[in-house]
Formats: structure tokens, sequence, C-alpha cells
């Protein structure tokens, strides 16, 4: 077997993946790091966040509006210790990404710029025009070659965990341009491998955003926490789901339908003021607005196109000075997919996958309930984000948990050098990890894993989208398990051993399929209304019995079973999300 | 809004090559029904996902900020997400990026393209000590426009498929690599001009360039490669001149004047 020995593995060398390498890297050159991931660093999702990344930046502005916001935002579901130490980290982190070369866009005397976002009182996005994530991916990446202790093992993908006594001791990867896999002997691993919208047909969210290490953990035995908190992102392109970002509207963009009415003031959100009004109107937070884009398709007020219904989002009256500095990528993103010049037309969206508020569960310190297994960015649930994501946390969480998963990492490492290991159970380990995906490989079977996927797409929209009841998601759940036997059953028509992809989707297929039904599961015993989840036959949120974070534990072939961990309160009591005029008083 | 969908038949003649089953690389042809708003990428998914699961290629972000994609198409290096097919004839010709070593069929061996990355160091060289409380550099927008088109690169290597000394020459580091240098050379935050001297003004960099413009062309991000290297060539003639002029400046300088010039 080929073995490669380090002390810290890190799986998915996105922004948190990053951070947490060089965090381990230089407070401690010592350790041998092994970063893995499935494509190059730059090619990481986190390229593709466009608004910016909040954290307090003005005078007027504290710590206590930004727990605030984000803890209303999330419908009371965020655990309030961890958005404590958010609040408190993140702009420390975004001066260190600052001192890191990442170019932040600048007001004229100098100081770094911010812009309002949905759902947020004070303005508080830090910004690098409309390519935040890319530029914020960049100048971690380049700020990575700096530290010779970081070992990358790109286009590596990882497939299995090897915990022995409750601890974690690395895992097995492919390596996908021999074929060969290879088993990365650690003392610690660190998961951050991003979101699962992939499940979903129209998503904001690459190719690669599977939810291979959610399954991964989940499968070693980790919880998936609140996996029914689904965002959608109200404004993506109808058809490819390419994100337009809120910072439009933090621009002034607005919403209208099919009549020009901008509607949004029907849903409690206004009053429609023709200047951006925080936490109003188009600057509401991104469920409410997906929510209200579903009213106005049953109304008939939506607008027809070719990849179906669409709202229009309006910036003509910001004129093409300010279309052209503020929102460049915005601009050539509606005249390329869209052929709309934004500048003249307004531009067609729709509500699209965009995020997994849930994920591997963790403490407030990013670490699972495996000794030595650390889980940080969307692919953790630790959770800030709660049943709502608030626009622009998600930049700044990866830095602040991606940091500390590297610390704790290092600190573990240190606490646990002289344990016993049975190494030959930890290689049949391994090498029964190799043989699964070996026999995936080999496995003659009837069914086509392309069909397999597109009816996963069409399910899950179906059965568990912006809006769900018992009877959609028992339907989902049920045709997923039917999905899980016939998955079992794909031959793979590439039989090469270099850069198989037929082979790599069946294996992203695989990861999907599980955290797909977690989702469904989880979403049907969650009868309440609160945040992204959204119940036709449950609909007020229901603290008395749901002020709780759901635990699905996987079961193989069997559906996972659940329970049940109590909110972190702290400081806010759960009250009404108040938006709109009201949220001024 | 509301168009007419329009489907068109479009063959494609797609570069094959496993290095485990063949001697050399093949052509294979598809017909593909594609629908007018479609690029590049997503005839191959359909090709993929409905012609031949075999076909090994990259992609991610489906909206030209990952970098992952590009492939010669019809001869020119571009982005195949941002490649419109509704501009092209009904006969195309995909093949992986000239100037690079092939895997398999599509994708492209990169580590070589990553390693030069790395050998201009691109990270800042701080020119003071600066803790978390001491807070955020000044940098004022005009600072900020000295290279702020500089940091637009996706990495797609497109630049080094289009460039005739790329071509030529495997040690000439090439247009990205010198671009993201003058990048930093130029931020205000940065004094590593001197460390990355040793690279930029070597035998495999800037000197090789002969100015076709070719990477400036087909960047998809529009960063100029070429008129960075160009720059450099002032900035480090400069640095050559004075170095004889006035010796004692050799060492320890950041951005000089000269470096704008």
């Amino acid at each position: 077997m080929n073995v490669i020995e380090c002390d810290v593995v890190i799986v998915g060398a996105g922004g948190a993946g990053l951070r947490a390498a060089i965090e381990v890297a230089e407070n401690q050159p010592d350790i041998k790091l092994a970063l893995i991931s499935k494509v190059y660093p730059m090619r990481s999702h986190t390229v593709a966040a466009e608004g910016g990344a909040a954290g307090v930046a003005k005078d007027e502005d504290n710590y206590d509006n930004h727990f605030n916001d984000t803890v209303s935002g999330g419908d009371w579901l965020c655990d309030q210790d961890a958005v404590e130490y958010f609040v408190h980290q993140a702009p420390r982190e975004l001066t260190q990404m600052e001192h890191w070369g990442c170019p932040w866009s600048r007001q004229e005397d100098g100081k770094v710029a911010v812009r309002p976002f949905g759902g947020m009182k004070v303005e508080r996005t830090w910004y690098a025009a409309d390519k935040t994530g890319f530029h914020m991916l960049h100048t971690l990446f380049q700020t990575s070659l700096k530290y010779p202790g970081i070992e990358r093992y790109d286009e590596y993908y990882s497939t299995e965990l090897i915990c022995q006594d409750g601890k974690c001791h690395g895992l097995t990867a492919l390596d996908m341009r021999t074929g060969q896999m290879k088993f990365f002997k650690a003392k610690a691993v660190i998961i951050c491998t991003g979101g699962a919208g992939r499940i979903f047909p129209f998503t904001t969210n690459g190719a690669i955003k599977t939810g291979d290490g959610m399954a991964m953990a989940y499968r070693a035995g980790v919880a998936l926490k609140d996996m029914e908190f689904v965002q959608y992102h109200p404004t993506g392109l109808p058809g490819t789901g390419i994100l337009i970002t809120e910072g439009s509207r933090g621009e002034g963009g607005v919403l209208v339908n099919k009549d020009g009415y901008r509607y949004l003031q029907d849903y409690n959100l206004g009053p429609a003021d023709p200047w951006p009004r925080k936490k109003a109107m188009e600057l509401g937070p991104r469920d409410r607005l997906s929510q209200a884009f579903w009213h106005e398709q049953k109304k008939g007020n939506t607008v027809e196109t070719d990849f179906g219904d669409a709202v229009h989002l309006d910036l003509r009256h910001l004129g093409e000075a300010k279309i052209t500095e503020r929102l460049p990528m915005v601009r050539e993103l509606a005249m390329s997919y869209m052929s709309v010049d934004p500048v003249k037309e307004p531009i067609p969206v729709r509500p699209v996958v965009h995020y997994t508020m849930g994920g591997i569960d963790t403490d407030i310190n990013t670490a699972t309930n495996i000794r030595g297994l650390y889980a940080a960015g969307e692919c953790a649930c630790v959770s800030i984000n709660g049943a709502n994501r608030l626009g622009s946390n998600s930049l700044t969480e990866l830095l602040v948990f991606g940091a500390k998963a590297g610390q704790k990492a290092a600190e573990y490492i240190a606490e646990n050098n002289n344990d016993a290991i049975d190494n030959e159970n930890l290689m049949a380990q391994a090498q029964t990890a190799i043989d699964r995906v070996m026999n995936l490989f080999k496995h003659k079977g009837k069914e086509n894993l392309v069909s397999i996927r597109n009816e996963m797409n069409t399910i899950m929209e179906a059965g568990a989208g912006i809006y769900r009841d018992e009877q959609s998601l028992k339907q989902a759940i049920d045709q997923m398990t039917d999905l899980k036997k016939r998955f079992a059953d794909i031959e793979l028509v590439d039989k090469s051993n270099v850069y198989n992809t037929d082979l790599i989707q069946a294996l992203e297929l695989g990861s999907m399929i599980d955290v797909a039904r977690a989702m469904a599961v989880s979403a049907l015993n969650r009868k309440e209304s609160r945040g992204s989840h959204q119940r036709l036959d449950y609909v007020e949120r229901d603290d008395k019995d749901f002020l709780k974070h759901t635990l699905a534990y996987y079961q193989g072939d069997e559906n996972p079973t659940l329970d049940y961990r109590d909110v972190v309160i702290t400081k806010s009591k759960p009250a009404e999300r108040v938006y709109g005029g009201k949220a001024d008083e | 809004m509301s168009k007419s969908q329009k489907i068109r038949k479009v063959s494609f003649e797609v570069l094959r090559y496993d290095p485990d089953q063949d001697s050399e690389p093949y052509f294979q042809t598809y017909e593909v029904p594609c629908q007018d708003e479609w690029v590049i990428l997503d005839a191959i998914n359909y090709i993929k996902d409905e012609l031949d699961r075999s076909l090994s290629y990259r992609w991610s972000c489906h909206m030209a900020v990952c970098g992952s994609c590009g492939l010669m198409i019809n001869g020119e290096p571009k982005l195949s997400c941002h490649a419109f097919i509704r501009d092209m004839p009904d006969h195309i010709r995909v093949e992986p990026m000239d100037n690079f070593p092939i895997i398999r069929d599509l994708v492209v061996e990169m580590d070589g393209f990553v390693e030069k990355l790395a050998d201009v160091k691109p990270y800042i060289h701080p020119k003071e000590e600066r803790s978390i409380d001491d807070g955020c550099h000044t940098q004022s927008p005009e600072q900020l426009l000295d290279f702020q088109s500089l940091t637009q690169c996706i990495n797609c290597m497109l630049c080094y498929s289009a460039c005739p000394q790329v071509a030529l020459n495997k040690d000439f580091i090439g247009p990205a690599a010198m671009a993201l240098a003058h990048r930093y050379n130029l931020d205000s935050r940065d004094q590593g001009r001197e460390v990355r001297k040793d690279v930029i003004a070597s035998n495999k960099a800037i000197w090789e360039c002969t100015f076709v413009g070719a990477c400036s062309e087909v960047c998809p991000k529009h960063v100029d490669p070429a008129a960075a290297i160009q720059q450099a060539k002032i900035a480090a003639t400069g640095d050559y001149f004075k170095s004889f002029l006035m010796p004692w400046t050799k060492k320890n300088k950041g951005n000089s004047e000269g470096e704008k010039s």
C-alpha cells in the first residue's frame, strides 16, 4: 500500500483549507502538513463569491450590531457563543487579509471601504469590487506559497476517513492523474470541502460542490447538523444559476415583477423607498426574498423566460458609470450569459440554491465528536448561520474558523503524540476503503449515473425546495432511498486509470445521495417554519419544540436517525424577525 | 424577454488521448444539438452526459472566474465557459491548450505553471512589521489602481498557450507569473522587488519576451501581461544602470521611482 505519513491532513484548499494551512505553517513550521484537494487551490468555489466579507469597520457600528443581525438573520438557530467569537474575530481576520495583500476596495482617504448587505443594520461588508471571494482565494493561495511546510496534493480526491477508538488517523485518497489510491496516515484531519449545492438543479454552486467532506464525516459517525436549512439566493440567472451579487442591491438595484412593481412591499418588507433602506425591501434577508418570489410566481406575477419564471432586477437608475465602477462583473455576466446589458435593460433573476447552512457537527472550536477530526467553512456547522445565513458572513466564517481549526489541530497533535496505535488495524481499514473504490470501478451493473444524478436533482427540487410539506418530503425520502439502491448498481463506462472523471463523478454522486437524504429526513421531522426551512403545513416558528439543532446520523442504506441538541442562547432571547420600516423602530 | 429557443446541430471534433491505451492522440467527432445561449462547455458537458462518458476535461464555476476550463477552440485559446457557440461555425475543433503536456484528452499538466507562480514569490514582503492591532495600511484608490488590473488574473493559462516564447523555451516563466510579480512590485504595501528581481531579471524571464503581445490578446480578464513585462523591463534597465552610477542604492529598495515610469 502507498502510505504517506504526515501530522495534519487538510482536505480542501479553498478559503478555509488555505487559511487553516497557513495558520499551522506560520506558527508550527515543524508540523508535517498535507493539503489535499480534488482541484488546484485557485479553482475552489470560494473564487465565485462576489459581494464581500462582513466585519465591524465603522465607528457607528459595533460587535453587538453584527451579533444581533446574525442571530436574528439566522432566526435564532445560531449558537450565540460561536457568533460572539465570530463577530470579535471578524475584523481581525479581515485586517490580516489586508496585510497579506488582499486588494480591498478603498475610500478616498485610503481606508478600507464597506458596503451595505441584506439584513444588516450598519454597513460592514468589506469588498474587493464585486470579486471578493476571488481576491481572497488568490491572496490566500499566493500567501500559502511562502510556506515550504505546506505540502500540496492537488487533484487528489479523498474517499474515506480512517479512525480507531474514536480518533481520526487519516484518510484514503485517489490520485486522479494515476488512478492510484493512497493512505494519508495522520494524527489530525481538517475537513474544508465546502457545500453541496449540486444536489439541486438550479444552483450558483460550481460543479465541484458535491458534499464530499460532509459525506465522509457522516459515514465515519459524525452527525450532519441542521441539514434541512438550504439557502436560496434570490438573484441567480435563470438556466445557468449564475450568481448576481447581493451587492447589486446594496448599491441600489430593485426587484420588480412583470408589472414593474416592487412586490417586496407586499411581504412585510416595505416601505418602498426610492433609496436603499437597510434591512428593508431588496436589502431584506435572503430567505424572505426567495419566499416572496415563490408567492409572486403562484400569483402569476412573474416574467416568463426560456428557462422558466423570473423577476426583474433593475439597475438602470444607477447609471452606466456606477454600474461599471462598482458592479463590473454583474454587467459582464448579464451581457455574456443573458444577452442583457443592465445599463439598458433589467436582468431576469430567480432564486437558486446557494448555500448549505447545515454541515458537519462541530463545537465552537471546530472539533467533531471524533478526536483529531475538525471541520471549517461551508462543510461545517459550528453554527453561526442558524436557519438562514446572513449575506457576507460566509467569507469571514472561513477565515475565522479556518484559522481556529488550524490552531486546534496543532494543539491536539502536540498533546497526543504518544498514543498506542494498532497499525495493522489501520492498514486493514485503509485497504478496505481502497477496495471499495476499486469495486465501484469494476462493478458490472445496469444503472447509469447521469440519469440517477438528474433524478436526484428533480426529486430534491420538487420535494425539498423553497417550500416543503409532509407529503412532498415523504415522497422525496422514498425516492431517494430507491435511488441509493440503484446507485449501488451503476456501471462505469470509463475504464482508464488516468484522470477518470467518470469515476470521480460516481464518487461525488454517492456523496450527494447520502447528504441529500440527511436533508430530506431532517426537513420532514422539523415540524415548524424557520428561516430557510418553510413548511406549508407548519407555517409558524415553534420555539417550544424546535429551538434545537437537528443531528442526523448515518445508517447506511436505511434513513438516518435523528437527535436534537438545544441551541446555545447567551444574550438574545428569541423574538420576531422584523424587517422593513419597522426594523428602524 | 422570452425568445424562441433555437437549436443548431454542430459537429465537434475533439482531441482524445489516453496514455494507458493510445500511442498517440486522435480526433473523435460528436454531433451536438446546441442551444443558442450555449457556451462550448455546455456542449462538452452534453457530450460527456449523453454521448461519451469517457471524455475527460476540467471545469467548475461556469462563470469565467475559476480558470479551470481553458481549451484550444478552433485553434484559439479560450475559456470554454465563455466561448459562445452562437459566434461559431457548424464545425468546431476542440483541443487541449497548446504548450502544455497532455495528461489525458483535454486535461493538461499544470504543475510547471504553478511552480512558476511560486518562483516569483507572489506575496507581500512587508515594508515594516505590522500587527493586527495596528490595523490596515492606508492605500488610496489611486495606489490601488496602480496594480488593480494585474490582480484580475484567474490563472487560466491561456496566455501560456498563446505565447510563442513559452513554446520555444520550457524554462521561460511566462506572462502570468511575470504579471503577478509586477502586481506585487507595484503594491504600496510591498517592498519585495529586490527578492523578485533575481527571477524577473534573469535570463528565463522578462528578457525572453519578444513583445508579440499574444498573451494580452487572449486574456479573458484584460490583465495585459505584455504591458506589465515592458514596464518591468524598463524598471530593470533602470536598476542595471543605477547599479553602476549609484552602487549604494542596490540593496533594500522597495517601489523605486523607476518602477512607475
